[in-house]
């Protein structure tokens, strides 16, 4: 079981939290003209990556926010965890 | 019985504490601290059980966690339970066992035939032979083997016993109380940080409590008691025994089952019979020591065949001789150690050692000792059916190709030794990748993965000496990373004696002209023979070698068997081990029993129930109640001898005619507050927000961004920035969620809060013609008249001194109403409401009655937003904006989404007007169409309509739109139902929406 430091509430364990998929991904703004293939990359594409991968997790069983993690796919290691409004650096 | 095996004095049992047991129905008795293994073996039963596969009898093989024998069902306290080791089960008073896998008896076993056709079932029999014919798996093959396979049967009452789980947090954990163990654990203790030290069995000191070493000045054990009796007092540390940390996880958790009651004869009042712990360790020392490994020969299955070093625990620990006349067969210098043993208990054992000429301090005390001991000798095989009689021996050529002469020698008990294998599970579970160390055969943990050091045997280190140091370092060390102290602890002294270097020797050729089975795996039956079929048959991944030949599987995962297996593919495909590799180790490391790892969670308690605050009322007016989600709500009220049919027609007859009230507290409710709130709005739903009024509520469909239909429901604007927003009682948690993304991390500019106010409100539905003359009783102060309060609308009232929010909204397609109230007056309200009703002729409804009246009003529920559907499929496409943006509106376009015959709902009536229609029926054009019957579409949804009196259902239908008049039939073959129906309008009540606005 992971162990996810909540930029709001300290080290948590993955049960308190739920995943919420790539971080990465921008939603096309609003009332925009969005081509096929820019709306079938915002819905559907994603990379499968093996490696460091920026994700989404909301602390569900804590403080409600949704929080962007740092963490390799393959070895689970994580490097940084940020909250929503926060640069990731 | 007598215990004819147990010497006069020693082991450490407890002699003042008789114990009697039953095994296979007959009575023995056993000491206070003996296992059942030791006790069996103390009254001289070597047979416990037969083979998997051959049927060939079973006895002892190891003394603890590795062994692959002595697998019993236990009956205790009026429960029984399978796959038992007898060699950890601890004696209580009473104990009952039984042998498994032999039918009738364990002495007289007719699977044993298997034995006499194991020509006919070697490696891949299963796979090869139960292929063909297809037809003949599922009648003939799968429940043979079905009962065939397993070692035991699991119970099939409730289980009464109560497991907990435990998290716990420290900052180093150590697993095993063995010598490093136990440095480690001081050293770190010592320093003052909180330290975890778990031990599986009953008794701390792992090999110590075996051995013949001093540390300091006193004996290895004694040393171990000290240190123990230390460290159980220290407030910064834990010690557990009947503990086994079995699995190390991601980011330095490991799990450990604690075995609170096994030992006692049954679970004390307040006990849990076990506790599963989840620890968070900052640092983690692996200190599960090594497990002795056989060397192969012939019929070496044979009961009194054991590990050397278990026959030196049963005499030592348990003051147990596992025989009188005993063959120790070794190829280093652990089984000289076995054989002092016997002989300073008065036995005489003869050593056999592959060695040509083996010398050490060790060999040098044997020898003194006047042991008989024969170098470069094998045995070849061990004779005798139920129980070894005699062995065939003989000298071996020092390239160990070539036999001598071979004798037959007399002996009852043959203890092998074939060197240690370090017990390496917990460090490879941590992704430490395992080297292998040739000096020891035997593979070691690499580069730390994660926190964890290995340490003493575990990690090839065999010298005492060594493991102390370093584990006194590492303990020490680590600790003081966390703790920042430093407190010196003076090393003792170790006397300990020198041994030499092992024989890379592990299995014994076959003598010309004897095809003798020669086991590796001794649960499984795999022998020798079995891997050499796989690699011929070309399999050559280790991995996949494991799974044809299931060499290594079941209880004890191969922890004796391995590393041979591994020999033996690396000997035929001319390889190294080490390039061979070895299987991964998964948790868990030994097995666990089912109840633990639920723990509290079952029956009630495997998830929240959930009750409005009117469930009193309802339990006592005979609601007959329905899981929803978590919620427990009244699926209809009883009346006599009335079933759910009668009763919902009854209910929903009564909201058509006269008024019923309907406890609608779990439809999820979140409070939207903020200037964005509205703008909030109108993103999430398709509909336009913008421009509604205050006072004022609203229907409105939520999207995914890919167009599904997530969610539906009114919201109500209660001021200028505040909003009541209710969902579906099962997509509440969802919804907020959702909610909550778009807030933090989309839109963040929005200024909008939101929070589930699902528990805070208590709500009833009042439905039915008669409703208003209802509302104007109980609100006499409130003007709820059609003009006063109008379809949608929204007020405050005062009800009998409690403030209510009262809403015109509709589900049922009647006149009807919500009312609100705080939780704690919604028993009150209530009762109200069904005091002044009475003169209205009210009934309350359960959510069957509200599904007939949803249904045939043609009301979309969950059974239609399931997930596939778009709102055009639940005619819901007026309330989608063509102006403006809202989350999924994009993928609206895509062409099967607006294909000319999309999917539709519509209604579905049975031309018998008779048979309902089973939801989940297809819908399909001809019934004698060949399989597979081209779907159109399927039923989602039925009822027996109360307005025409006749089965009325709803379906998802292709090309639904100009569908309706046509006739179909609705096929079920799950309830063997083909039904001749006709396509209708989905509104098949009030298609109009009249009574809603009367």
């Amino acid at each position: 079981m992971l162990y996810i430091n909540c930029p709001h509430c300290g080290m948590r364990s993955q049960n308190e939290f739920s995943y919420g998929g790539d971080a990465s991904v921008k939603r096309p703004e609003l009332n925009k003209e969005v081509s096929d293939q820019e709306w079938d990359n915002f819905v559907y594409n994603r990379k499968s990556l093996r490696g460091k991968h920026l994700e989404l997790w909301q602390h569900i069983s804590g403080c409600r926010q949704w929080i962007k993690v740092e963490r390799d796919t393959a070895t689970h290691e994580i490097f940084k965890t940020f909250k929503a409004d926060e640069e990731v650096a | 019985m007598t215990q004819a095996f147990r010497i006069e004095n020693g082991g450490l049992i407890n002699r003042d504490k008789k114990l009697s047991f039953k095994f296979n129905g007959k009575t023995y008795l056993g000491y206070e601290g003996d296992t059942l293994a030791s006790a069996l073996l103390a009254n001289g039963v070597h047979l416990v059980g037969r083979s998997f596969k051959y049927h060939r009898p079973r006895g002892f093989f190891g003394a603890g966690v590795d062994e692959p024998y002595a697998v019993v069902q236990l009956f205790r306290n009026g429960e029984t339970e399978p796959n038992i080791k007898a060699t950890e089960q601890e004696l209580f008073e009473g104990l009952e066992a039984k042998s498994v896998n032999c039918w009738p008896s364990v002495n007289f076993d007719i699977g044993a035939i298997n034995n006499f056709l194991k020509i006919f079932l070697p490696a891949g029999f299963y796979y090869k032979t139960f292929m063909w014919p297809k037809s003949f798996w599922y009648r003939i093959y799968e429940p043979f083997i079905r009962k065939a396979a397993g070692l035991g049967v699991a119970s099939t009452k409730h289980d009464k016993e109560r497991y907990e789980h435990k998290y716990e947090y420290c900052d180093l954990l150590i697993a095993g109380s063995g010598p490093s163990g136990l440095a480690g654990a001081y050293a770190a203790a010592k320093n003052g940080a909180k330290v975890i030290l778990a031990e599986d069995k009953p008794r701390f000191g792992g090999s110590l409590l075996t051995s013949d070493v001093n540390i300091g000045n006193q004996s290895g054990k004694d040393w171990a008691e000290g240190i123990i009796a230390e460290l159980k007092t220290m407030p910064n540390v834990v010690v557990k025994n009947r503990s086994q940390i079995f699995g190390y996880y991601d980011h330095n958790m490991l799990v450990m089952s604690e075995k609170v009651s096994d030992h006692l004869p049954s679970t004390k009042k307040y006990h849990p019979n076990k506790r599963l712990w989840y620890i968070r360790a900052k640092e983690v020392l692996i200190s599960s020591g090594s497990i002795e490994r056989p060397i192969v020969f012939g019929n070496n299955d044979t009961p009194g065949v054991m590990l050397s070093s278990a026959a030196k625990e049963y005499l030592k620990v348990y003051g147990v001789l596992v025989g009188r006349k005993p063959l120790v067969f070794t190829n280093n210098d652990s089984g000289y150690e076995t054989a002092i043993e016997f002989k300073k208990h008065g036995v005489d054992p003869v050593v056999l050692d592959s060695r040509k000429n083996p010398e050490s301090e060790i060999i040098d005390e044997a020898k003194n000792l006047g042991i008989n001991i024969k170098n470069s000798h094998v045995v070849v095989a061990a004779q005798g059916y139920k129980k070894v009689k005699s062995a065939d021996i003989a000298s071996i050529s020092e390239d160990k190709k070539q036999l001598g002469k071979i004798e037959n020698i007399q002996c009852d008990s043959i203890c092998v030794s074939g060197f240690w294998t370090p017990t390496i599970h917990l460090a490879s579970q941590s992704g430490n990748k395992t080297k292998f160390k040739e000096e020891i055969d035997a593979f070691v943990p690499g580069q730390s993965k994660q926190n964890e050091i290995t340490l003493g045997a575990a990690n090839g280190i065999f010298s005492l000496d060594e493991t102390l140091k370093t584990s006194f370092k590492a303990g020490s060390e680590l600790s003081k990373k966390i703790t920042e102290k430093d407190n010196e602890i003076s090393i003792p002294n170790v006397v300990e004696k020198k041994s030499s270097q092992h024989d890379k020797f592990w299995c014994v050729p076959l003598p010309e002209g004897k095809n003798y089975k020669r086991f590796l795996d001794f649960q499984n039956d795999v022998a020798v023979s079995d891997v050499e079929i796989a690699l011929r048959e070309g399999y050559r991944s280790i991995e996949h070698v494991k799974r044809y030949t299931t060499l290594g599987m079941a209880t004890d995962q191969g922890k004796t068997s391995n590393l041979n297996g591994l020999q033996l593919v690396s000997e035929i495909e001319n390889k190294v081990v080490p390039a061979v590799g070895h299987t991964t180790f998964r948790p868990p490391y030994t097995p666990v029993s089912i109840g633990a790892i639920v723990g509290r969670e079952v029956g009630k308690h495997s998830k929240p129930t959930r009750k409005s605050p009117m469930h009193s009322w309802h339990e006592k007016n005979n609601a007959v109640f329905v899981d929803a989600g978590v919620w427990l709500r009244p699926r209809y009220y009883q009346r006599g001898n009335e079933n759910l049919f009668e009763g919902s027609k009854r209910e929903a007859k009564n909201v058509r005619t006269n008024v019923g009230v309907c406890d609608v507290t779990t439809l999820g409710k979140i409070d939207i507050k903020g200037p964005d709130a509205a703008e909030l709005l109108n993103r999430v739903y398709t509909n336009a927000w913008l421009k509604l009024p205050v006072g004022k509520a609203r229907y409105g469909v939520m999207l995914r961004e890919d167009g599904i239909v997530m969610d539906d429901g009114t919201t109500t604007r209660i001021s200028e920035n505040h909003y009541h927003m209710t969902t579906t009682t099962a997509q509440a948690a969802n919804v907020l969620s959702h909610l909550e993304y778009y807030l933090q991390l989309v839109w963040p500019e929005l200024n909008v809060n939101v929070v589930s106010t699902t528990e805070q409100w208590a709500g009833a539905a009042i439905a039915g013609p008669k409703s208003r003359y209802l509302l104007q009783k109980l609100f006499p102060n409130s003007d709820v008249s059609n003009e006063g309060l109008p379809f949608m609308g929204y007020m405050e009232g005062d009800l009998f001194g409690v403030k209510a929010r009262i809403f015109r909204i509709s589900f049922s397609g009647e006149l009807a109403y919500e009312v609100n109230v705080e939780s704690d007056y919604g028993n009150f309200m209530w009762q109200k409401i069904m005091e002044v009703g009475e003169e209205f002729n009210i009934q309350p409804y359960g959510t069957e009655a509200l599904s007939t009246l949803r249904i045939e009003m043609g009301h979309v529920a969950g059974s239609e937003l399931d997930g596939r559907t778009i709102p055009f499929d639940n005619a819901l496409e007026g309330l989608v904006s063509k102006k403006k943006d809202f989350i999924g509106k994009r993928s609206l376009q895509r062409s099967a989404f607006t294909s000319e015959d999309r999917q539709r709902i519509v209604g579905v009536v049975p031309l018998d007007k008779q048979t309902s229609i089973p939801e989940g029926s297809h819908l399909v054009k001809d019934d004698k169409a060949p399989l597979p019957n081209p779907k159109l579409g399927h039923i989602s949804a039925s009822c027996w309509s109360v307005e025409y009196d006749n089965p009325f259902s709803l379906a998802i239908l292709k090309d639904g739109k100009n569908m309706i008049g046509q006739k179909l039939f609705a096929m079920s073959p799950l309830k063997n139902k083909v039904i001749p129906v006709e396509i209708v309008s989905s509104h098949y009540v009030d298609p109009k929406g009249e009574r809603v606005r009367s």
